[in-house]
């Protein structure tokens, strides 16, 4: 019997997420404009916001006394931010114009040298650097580090941060987006209010700006229920990394390819890994992988502490201490997969959420800040005098398609799609695409649903290391190096069908990093029982991809990341 | 040379074996070392004092110090210290004692250090730190200098010593009677809780079934200690979250950790990593808590578990 | 009533509670937040209020002069006002000068009811609340798990090695509270984002009656000793005897 996750659709739909406000209106927090996620696209808006409100005092005024308003789910804004990353500093320029000095942003330097390697799993073969790849002129950040120097701008410029606050619901009233719904805190895992229970709160506002990030609860929901969704599905990859303290400082970017990926065409393992030096005595080290792999035995954690293995970067991690890991899924469907429409009456998309990432550059970030700039100048419209609020938030999309965001996804729209052919004939393609900057091969590629994979079951589990606890680590402990801390006692935020066939529970256990799923007892009729440790979870959102629904958790939960 | 004074705790009618540990340690650094017993009808218990290495034992008898009541007691320790020019005051953890010794401090403006494990002849304490990770070597730079030392940190050696009995004056301030004792306390009845016990015996997955829950509680009370639980056991219902040991639940440091079936996963480890003593019971050798256990049996713990537990109640009988 | 509940604000547990090696002591320069610990005051405090229907709840606290803004999460749950007392005599301060400077304040907000909490998520096992009423000369009752406020006093139930006792004192008294005594409430979002309006005054040292310079010093940090030989041993059916020798050996039956 051949299993996709597509069969086994999770207990959810969009419209789980969408309802009228409920709250009394005089109980309603009403605030000028909301932002849902304080990740670098949401926290450009509400930089930007507060630069226009200093300009123009009097506009603002109209705004009331929480003139902007970022709900982040994390513990802390950073706490759920995790990438490379290398950071290409146009956006920030941009957002900062005149105001900041680059010196000033919290970066770990430039890029000053880089490899790109060909691995297999004794050797490093250096080969030329990709065009899409180069990376000079670009600066090493921690996503994390610059999410709470970000916040900080943020608050100074007038923004209110509420950390711990997860947004459950859109609120949608005859057509228009009015805010979002809050959380509840204080619920027992049966769903019981405990002693403490918080009910979540209405928060409507003039416009919403949704920043969610990749897998966007609210995004997701808005796209479908809007029809703004692009007929070809988004796609993800998984990207697991570590941070380590290290004895020798490295001296270049490196990104490799190969090994441990298998190149077959059946296999469909695309992706590779960075290792990128934060300052003299840190490292980061990742591999990101596509979710359309159809192996149920692939584990992108265990596929790192492979990687780790290989003598060359062994070599780099030597001596030193693993300080952080953590995981986070990468919208990788590109150009082709965009939302038809990035705003809807009331509502504006920006960042990951809405795929804005160049997957052969690696970049996402300098996208996200520039989308979020841009949503605030479109939402500060909706303030003038005589201003359409449809106008206003239409010309968003209009400043989208005129940035050099959408020129440079243009260009490098088909090479993701390539690489479904596998690794070699991809490689071709995508040479053929850089060279004619887009225009050969011609068209739009299609992108089939990650979850549409047909499965497959190989031994890749076998050559997995025993985690060591010296270079090679278990989930478990991993899990704990991400600073999770999550309460026990919550309700299960995962969806998913807990009584499927076999491959599929072990599709399951082995793709998630933090051990959330456990293949259980057999029911005899070929299928098994999924067992879940949802306090476990680091809000990855690989579950989405393949056949589950990641949904927020109370507020504060997941990982307290600090320099991913 | 050293003039040592040291808290003499009591409770239904004989010293705190702590109070007397702390007195045998203070008896091995050399000066003069005293005890200093308070309540009410507390005389007859002085002399033993002696054995554990008291020359003098100042006796404050007094109705109203009958409650074990901190503030009255701040106020005898400092009219001895004053009067009597004692430098140093040690104290073995409690409720009680912690109280006494902070008050104490600020009556005196003396240095106070506390969770200690041990202190040296020059006057240097060893305090364990961030869940006993780091240890810490502190000292005083006041005149008198305010001790109190970690439960259990030593044993009470008897060396068959005499001391002579004091009266020691007892004159109280205003505010130190205020507060009164209306009920006081009597022994528990059920197994102490896991954050006070001693001994905790913890089970894990590998007892199998919820029911095996029952080896671990026959153990804890052969030993006299409480029952603790792993977060897989708990998210599975198998024992109440109160039980649970680990990042996301209690912490505790007992004498005496005995781990069934758990396999040390480091969200459990974090929880119960400075138990001074650790005893693990699992049949996977590679389980990690093997790393930090300090003995470690790799066997079935249905078939250990019912005979340990019996060769202790023989033992304790 | 006037209540003040006295916290600390520690190094957030995300940024890595770890020791300065410059100072050998803890570092405080990263994120602050509110003692997990005394989350269990401001709580009682609050329940307080809302049982008397009227009063006022103020958190005290000493500490640098970012700690304001992990005092705003007490005033986020509920708390009217903050006061903080920052100075830089007072870093490093041991218990004597904790005391002297939270003792100093508090003089001044002359309050009904002090509460602490039971530990200091950072320092462990600290009884600060005991040095402060001795210098306030106000009752003490400690390790409190249920405690009642009527006619002028209080009536706690203190859990201690043998039991709970019950205990009560007059008005003005100081109070440490165990974690068993409620269950915290999260800050509703109207009380996260009216916490910056409500009133947080900053006092120094000698605003509060000057400061007192330590009574203890740290000398040195050593790794812990090692945990002696660790053994592992197959069962080959007397692991019980051997585990029971063990046990007997280490005198812990």
């Amino acid at each position: 019997m051949t299993v996709r996750p597509s069969d086994f659709p999770p207990p959810w739909s969009p419209g789980d997420a969408i309802q009228a406000p409920t709250d009394p209106v005089d109980e309603r927090i009403d605030v000028g404009f909301l932002i849902v996620g304080a990740g670098p696209a949401g926290l450009a808006a509400a930089i930007r916001l507060g630069q226009l409100a200093e300009d123009h005092p009097e506009t603002a005024e109209r705004l009331g006394d929480v003139p902007v308003a970022v709900l982040e789910k994390g513990k802390a804004p950073g706490s759920h931010l995790l990438s490379g990353a290398v950071v290409n500093p146009r956006g920030l320029q941009r957002l900062f114009a005149g105001r900041k000095r680059m010196d000033e942003l919290p970066f770990y330097g430039a890029v000053e040298a880089e490899s790109v390697l060909f691995l297999t799993k004794r050797k490093a073969l250096r080969i030329p650097t990709p065009p899409t790849m180069v990376n000079d002129r670009n600066y090493i950040a921690s996503l994390s580090q610059l999410g709470r120097f970000l916040a900080d701008e943020a608050e100074s410029g007038g923004a209110t941060i509420l950390p711990e606050t997860s947004a459950e619901k859109l609120l949608v009233d005859s057509g228009r987006v009015l805010g979002v719904r809050t959380g509840d805190r204080g619920r027992g895992r049966d769903g019981e209010q405990l002693g403490n229970f918080e009910p979540g709160s209405d928060i409507t506002a003039r416009v919403t700006i949704l920043a969610e990030g990749t897998q966007g609860h609210l995004t997701g929901a808005a796209l479908e229920h809007f029809g703004l969704a692009s007929d070809n599905p988004q796609v993800w990859a998984l990207g697991v990394k570590e941070v380590w303290k290290v004895a020798k400082p490295l001296d270049r970017v490196i990104h490799t390819m190969g090994w441990p990926l298998r190149p077959g065409r059946k296999y469909r393992e695309f992706g590779g890994s960075f290792i990128y030096p934060m300052g003299e005595d840190m490292v980061t080290v990742g591999l990101v992988v596509g979710l359309d792999y159809t192996d149920s035995e692939l584990s992108v954690h265990d596929l790192l502490q492979e990687l780790k293995t290989h003598p060359r970067i062994r070599k780099i991690l030597e001596g030193g201490e693993r300080v952080q890991w953590g995981a986070k899924t990468i919208p990788e469907g590109g150009f082709v997969a965009l939302p038809k429409r990035f705003h809807a009456p009331g509502l504006l998309l920006s960042g990951d959420g809405v795929g804005l990432v160049n997957v052969p550059a690696l970049k996402g970030i300098h996208y996200a800040i520039e989308s979020g700039r841009l949503a605030a100048e479109a939402a500060w419209k909706t303030l003038e005098r005589g201003a359409s609020a449809r106008t206003a938030l239409a010309s968003y999309d209009e400043s989208l398609r005129e940035s050099f965001i959408w020129r440079d996804l243009q260009e490098v729209r088909n090479m993701r799609q390539a690489f479904g052919r596998g690794f070699y004939v991809g490689g071709a393609l995508a040479g053929a695409m850089t060279a004619t900057k887009g225009k050969f091969p011609p068209g739009n590629a299609r992108t089939e649903r990650d979850a549409e994979q047909k499965l497959i079951s190989t031994d890749r589990a076998k050559s997995y290391p025993e985690p060591d606890g010296k270079l090679t680590f278990d989930k478990l402990s991993s899990v704990f190096a991400s600073g999770n801390r999550t309460r026990d006692d919550q309700p299960n935020h995962i969806r998913i069908q807990t009584k499927v066939p076999r491959e599929l529970a072990e599709l399951w256990a082995h793709m998630c990093p933090a051990q959330v799923y456990e293949v259980g007892e057999t029911d005899g009729d070929g299928t098994v029982q999924v067992k879940l440790a949802p306090s476990n979870c680091v809000q990855c959102g690989a579950i989405t991809a393949k056949g589950g629904r990641l949904t927020p958790p109370e507020g504060g939960s997941g990982p307290e990341y600090t320099v991913t | 040379m050293a003039k040592t004074l040291v808290f003499l705790e009591h409770h239904e009618g004989a010293i705190a074996k702590g109070s007397l540990g702390v007195l045998s340690k203070a008896a091995t650094l050399g000066g003069e070392v005293a005890g200093v017993l308070i309540g009410s009808g507390v005389r007859g218990i002085a002399d033993s004092a002696g054995a554990y290495g008291a020359s003098t034992v100042w006796v404050a008898e007094d109705d109203r110090l009958a409650a074990p009541l901190p503030q009255p007691r701040v106020d005898v320790l400092a009219s001895l210290v004053r009067d009597e020019g004692y430098d140093t005051v040690l104290f073995a953890q409690s409720v009680l004692a912690a109280d006494v010794a902070a008050g104490l401090a600020a009556r005196l403006d003396a240095g106070l250090n506390w969770g200690l494990v041990d202190l040296t002849a020059d006057g240097i304490g060893k305090s364990p730190a961030l869940s006993d990770t780091v240890y810490v070597d502190v000292g005083w730079t006041s005149a008198v200098k305010l001790a109190i030392f970690r439960s259990g940190a030593f044993d009470a050696t008897s060396n068959g010593g005499t001391a002579e009995v004091k009266d020691a004056a007892v004159s109280l301030e205003d505010f130190s009677t205020r507060a009164e004792m209306v009920e006081q306390a009597h022994a528990e009845q059920q197994g102490p809780s896991i954050e006070d016990a001693d001994v905790i015996v913890a089970g894990g997955r590998g007892l199998g079934e919820p029911e095996k829950f029952a080896l671990a509680e026959e153990l804890a009370q052969a030993l006299g200690g409480a029952v603790a639980a792993t977060r897989a056991v708990v998210d599975a219902g198998w024992y109440p979250y109160s039980a649970q040991v680990g990042q996301t639940g209690k912490t505790v440091s007992p004498k005496l950790y005995v781990a069934l079936g758990i396999s040390g996963a480091i969200q459990h480890k974090v929880g119960m990593q400075s138990s001074n003593v650790i005893v693990a019971i699992n049949k996977d050798p590679n389980a990690p808590i093997f790393e930090f256990a300090d003995l470690g049996v790799v066997g079935d713990l249905h078939a250990i578990v019912p005979k340990l537990t019996e060769l202790v109640r023989a033992r304790r009988s | 009533m006037k209540i003040a509940v006295c916290v600390k604000a520690v190094p957030d547990a995300a940024s890595g509670r770890r020791i300065d090696p410059a100072t050998n002591r803890l570092d405080r320069s990263g994120e602050l937040t509110i003692s997990d610990w005394d989350s269990y005051p401001v709580e009682e405090a609050l329940k307080l209020k809302e049982a008397a229907g009227e009063g006022e709840v103020v958190v005290v606290s000493m500490g640098p002069e970012r700690a304001l803004d992990a005092l705003r999460k007490a005033l986020a749950m509920g708390a009217d006002r903050a006061v903080l007392v920052t100075d830089p005599s007072l870093e490093g301060a041991d218990l004597l000068g904790t005391a002297k400077a939270l003792a100093g304040a508090l003089e001044q907000e002359s309050p009904d009811l002090v509460l602490f909490g039971q530990q200091s998520a950072d320092g462990g096992g600290a009884c600060l609340w005991a040095a402060v009423a001795e210098r306030l000369h106000r009752p003490v009752v400690s390790q409190v798990s249920e405690l009642s406020v009527e006619g002028g006093s209080i009536s706690g139930k203190r859990q201690t090695e043998y039991g709970y006792d019950t205990i009560r004192a007059p008005l003005p008294a100081v109070v440490a509270v165990a974690d068993s005594i409620n269950t915290p409430r999260y800050p509703s979002l109207k009380g996260i984002m009216g916490a910056k309006k409500k009133p947080q005054e900053t006092r120094s040292a000698g605003d509060v009656g000057g400061a007192e310079g330590p009574g203890t010093t740290v000398l040195a940090l050593n790794p812990p000793p090692a945990r002696g030989e660790a053994q592992k041993i197959d069962d080959d059916g007397t692991a019980a005897e051997k585990i029971l020798e063990f046990l007997a050996e280490k005198r812990l039956v």
